[in-house]
């Protein structure tokens, strides 16, 4: 009963029917095909509690075996007795159970890491995490000769991943995303396409010499939807890494937008790979290449309007919820999910949707909101992707030591790992040097360093190679093994090493520096100055665009989404009185 | 380079401006068009009333503090060097250059040092070398002018002081400016 329990544990929530469920638009119609037996058993598990979606396969039908056996014992004993003044009522709570002592296990992790100091400086959360994972896996393997846990990628693409998404979403420091947005852009759709073609083709070119085993069935349409998928740098592994290192914020903010807008670029080449591979390599046409060009426009532009709707939404709602405070945060975080979710229901972007849903309602909301919301929505949202990164990688562990579900060789693993990391290079270098001709402020040597080591690869691509349908793609389990290997690669040995690299290249840090009113005028007197040169010089540059954006706020938007009483406040006396606070805050707290 | 230099040619003084501002050939004849295109009567140098028709201008808050700055101090026109002489402040800086002697030469017009000079001369009108009080004042009165109550412009500056003040004298030297 208990393993039944555990094997139960993973999707609390998801509704009804598990197969072709997982994230709709990624996964092929007929996926796990050994799942509907586990719905079709006749709930030997709790009756109350959720339909229980698990992808341990061969697991669940033994342990629903010994699972019924046992209840039906339970049951016996139970009606013998009476009544019983204490009762053992496992069934009833072991799904929230289960999950509650799993987080509270991940969490308490944590507080050990921090035990030694020395420990926590050099390695990062997340690669303790993941031997954790390893440790865990390997014990309940021990325990019980199979593998009960995986990271399934519903649960991950419809929990998981907005959580923290929405969190870097939300805070995204908005100037600073535009200011980048060409840089961004470029990476993340031209480095993005430039990584997963010639990792697709040079890893069939790999087979065709032979370096590739020949157990390995896959041509050359698989390996460009492996290359598809394994070459997008993934924000969670970005975020994790990234944090513990605080190289300056404009070379965050490249890599990690990078990360955030290259999932339509993903999502676009999964799909259209996934249909050419079922269609069978010779039935495509051009038609189909023109399609795939049209499905990331719509796949993109789309995904970014629905997140833009559901942040002028979220503006105005917040615009008159003076009288309900309470339930202000509550706001923000439906309709930042909702904004991922719809974008999910249209087999659009979704993070696109969430990252410009957080981006554009955050300067109205933030505005709108008693500060007791502020500070609420800031902390939930933070812990709840600080739990999930935390869920994530310990199920990377995991999974990892499930050896039925991968087939290893070396071959694929070691090419892709030197193809991934030699065409991360070249593209960067190459699009730094045509971005460097239309950038202010120039990308150096040391940058694109920093940038080519830091495109992580993480859970996205392996939740992605797990979604693969194994008939259709018969290479799937050697598949898995590459990315398991190549996410590890990534997430540990570049995620320990980049703080001694930053510090050897003597990378620019981000400065923690205290807000200044100073600051914050000549700021805004140098974007004044900017926009008047443009004009006078007759340029229609940035600061000219930028400029009637603001206008363009002042007069429609803001008038639209903004309290009455926040609308008439300058913004620089808003920046002032948050100095102020904080001066006052700092003060007592000593 | 052939056609471009011919028109180059009447540009008055186009290579040593060139040398002296960084700005590319290119660059300096869509300046010099420009230039001509504001000096509507073709006079050779603007006045104050050619920048004001720029429109965007108008509705820029500090925009006569920046027409300002293009004149030197005393004069009333601004003829096509001092023009270019300005707008090289904002020209892209390139790392690479005058690595070697970079003691020696004098600034390029677009160091960082020189273009803080110039939103400093931006602030202090009077050129007496230090931002003061009723300086940093109308600065945010001309910015902010309607959203912000006098007393709130004036704790306003009142802190920007404080912060930057670092000898006490009540006004913000370059050198505090530039921290």
């Amino acid at each position: 009963m208990l393993l039944l329990g555990l094997m139960l544990l993973l999707l609390p929530a998801a509704g009804a029917d598990l197969s072709g469920s997982a994230a709709p638009h990624r996964g092929p119609v007929h996926a796990a095909p050994s799942a509907p037996p586990l719905l079709l058993l006749p709930q030997p598990g709790p009756q109350y509690g959720a339909p229980g979606v698990a992808l341990a396969r061969s697991a669940a039908e033994e342990s629903a075996g010994t699972g019924k056996a046992e209840r039906e014992a339970a049951e016996h004993h139970h009606h013998d007795g009476g009544y019983r003044v204490v009762q053992w009522e496992w069934s009833y709570v072991q799904t929230p159970y289960i999950i509650a002592i799993w987080l509270l296990v991940a969490s308490v992790a944590k507080i050990l890491f921090h035990f030694s100091q020395r420990f926590t400086t050099v390695v990062p959360e997340s690669c303790m995490l993941i031997l954790l994972g390893l440790v865990l896996g390997g014990v309940v393997l021990i325990a019980s000769k199979k593998q009960l846990y995986q990271l399934d990628p519903s649960l991950f693409f419809l929990f998981l991943l907005p959580t923290i998404v929405g969190d870097a979403g939300y805070f995204m420091p908005a100037r600073l995303f535009f200011d980048n947005l060409g840089a961004i852009l470029t990476y993340a759709v031209v480095g993005t396409l430039w990584n997963a073609f010639c990792t697709g083709f040079c890893l069939y070119a790999a087979k065709l010499l032979g370096i590739i085993d020949e157990r390995v069935q896959a041509d050359l349409m698989d390996f460009l939807l492996f290359g598809a998928l394994i070459s997008a740098v993934d924000p969670v592994a970005v975020l994790a890494v990234f944090e513990e290192v605080h190289v300056n914020e404009m070379l965050f903010i490249i890599v990690f937008g990078e990360s955030l807008l290259n999932d339509a670029v993903t999502v676009v080449l999964y799909k259209v790979y996934i249909s050419f591979v079922e269609a069978g390599a010779e039935n495509v046409q051009t038609a189909d290449y023109f399609k795939g060009v049209a499905s990331f426009l719509i796949v993109s532009i789309g995904g970014t309007l629905v997140g833009l709707v559901f942040a002028v939404i979220l503006g105005f709602i917040t615009r008159f919820t003076k009288k309900v405070r309470i339930i202000e945060p509550l706001f923000v975080f439906l309709l930042v999910y909702l904004a991922y979710l719809t974008a999910e229901l249209f087999s659009l972007s979704a993070i696109l949707s969430m990252t410009f849903c957080g981006i554009g309602a955050n300067k109205y909301v933030e505005a709108n909101i008693s500060q007791k919301s502020r500070t609420t929505v800031k902390y939930t949202m933070k812990t709840l992707a600080s739990i999930a990164e935390t869920i994530i990688f310990i199920f990377l562990g995991i999974s990892a030591v499930d050896k039925s579900k991968w087939a290893w060789d070396t071959g694929l693993v070691s090419c892709t790992l030197v193809f991934i990391f030699v065409f991360r290079a070249v593209g960067v270098v190459g699009q730094t040097w045509v971005l460097n001709r239309f950038r202010l402020v120039p990308l150096d040597k040391i940058d694109q360093v920093v940038m080519s080591y830091g495109g992580l690869r993480g859970a996205v691509a392996f939740a992605l190679v797990v979604l693969l349908d194994g008939e259709r793609v018969k290479a799937k389990d050697y598949f898995v093994a590459t990315t398991i290997v190549v996410v590890f690669f990534t997430v540990m040995f570049q995620g320990l090493t980049i703080k001694p690299l930053v510090k050897w290249l003597k990378v620019p840090r981000s400065t923690n520096r205290k807000p200044t009113i100073n600051e914050e005028i000549h700021e805004r007197a140098f974007d004044h100055i900017l926009t008047a040169v443009e004009d006078i010089a007759g340029l229609q540059g940035y600061h000219h665009w930028r400029d009637k954006w603001e206008q363009f706020d002042k007069n429609y938007l803001s008038k639209l989404l903004l309290r009455k009483s926040v609308y008439r406040k300058s913004e620089l006396w808003e920046a002032y009185q948050k100095i102020n606070i904080r001066d006052a805050i700092s003060v007592i707290d000593q | 380079m052939g056609s471009s230099s011919s028109r180059l040619s009447n540009v008055p003084n186009g290579q040593e401006l060139m040398q002296e501002t960084g700005f590319s050939a290119a660059h300096l004849l869509r300046l010099y068009e420009r230039f001509q295109f504001l000096d509507k009567d073709n006079k050779g140098h603007l006045r104050s009333e050619d920048f004001e028709a720029v429109q965007e201008l108008s509705k820029n808050p500090i925009g006569d503090r920046i027409v300002e700055a293009f004149f030197l101090p005393g004069q009333e026109t601004v003829d096509f060097p001092s023009f270019v002489r300005v707008l090289a402040h904002f020209r892209p800086k390139e790392k690479n250059r005058t690595r070697e002697g970079a003691q020696q030469e004098p600034e390029p017009a677009n160091s960082r040092n020189q273009k803080l000079k110039f939103a400093f001369r931006l602030y202090d009108r009077d050129r007496d070398g230090k931002i003061s009080r009723v300086e940093l004042l109308q600065v945010l009165r001309e910015m902010l002018g309607m959203q912000v109550t006098e007393e709130q412009l004036q704790s306003i500056a009142e802190r920007a002081i404080q912060e930057a003040d670092l000898d006490k004298d009540d006004a913000i030297s370059f050198d505090e400016f530039r921290k």
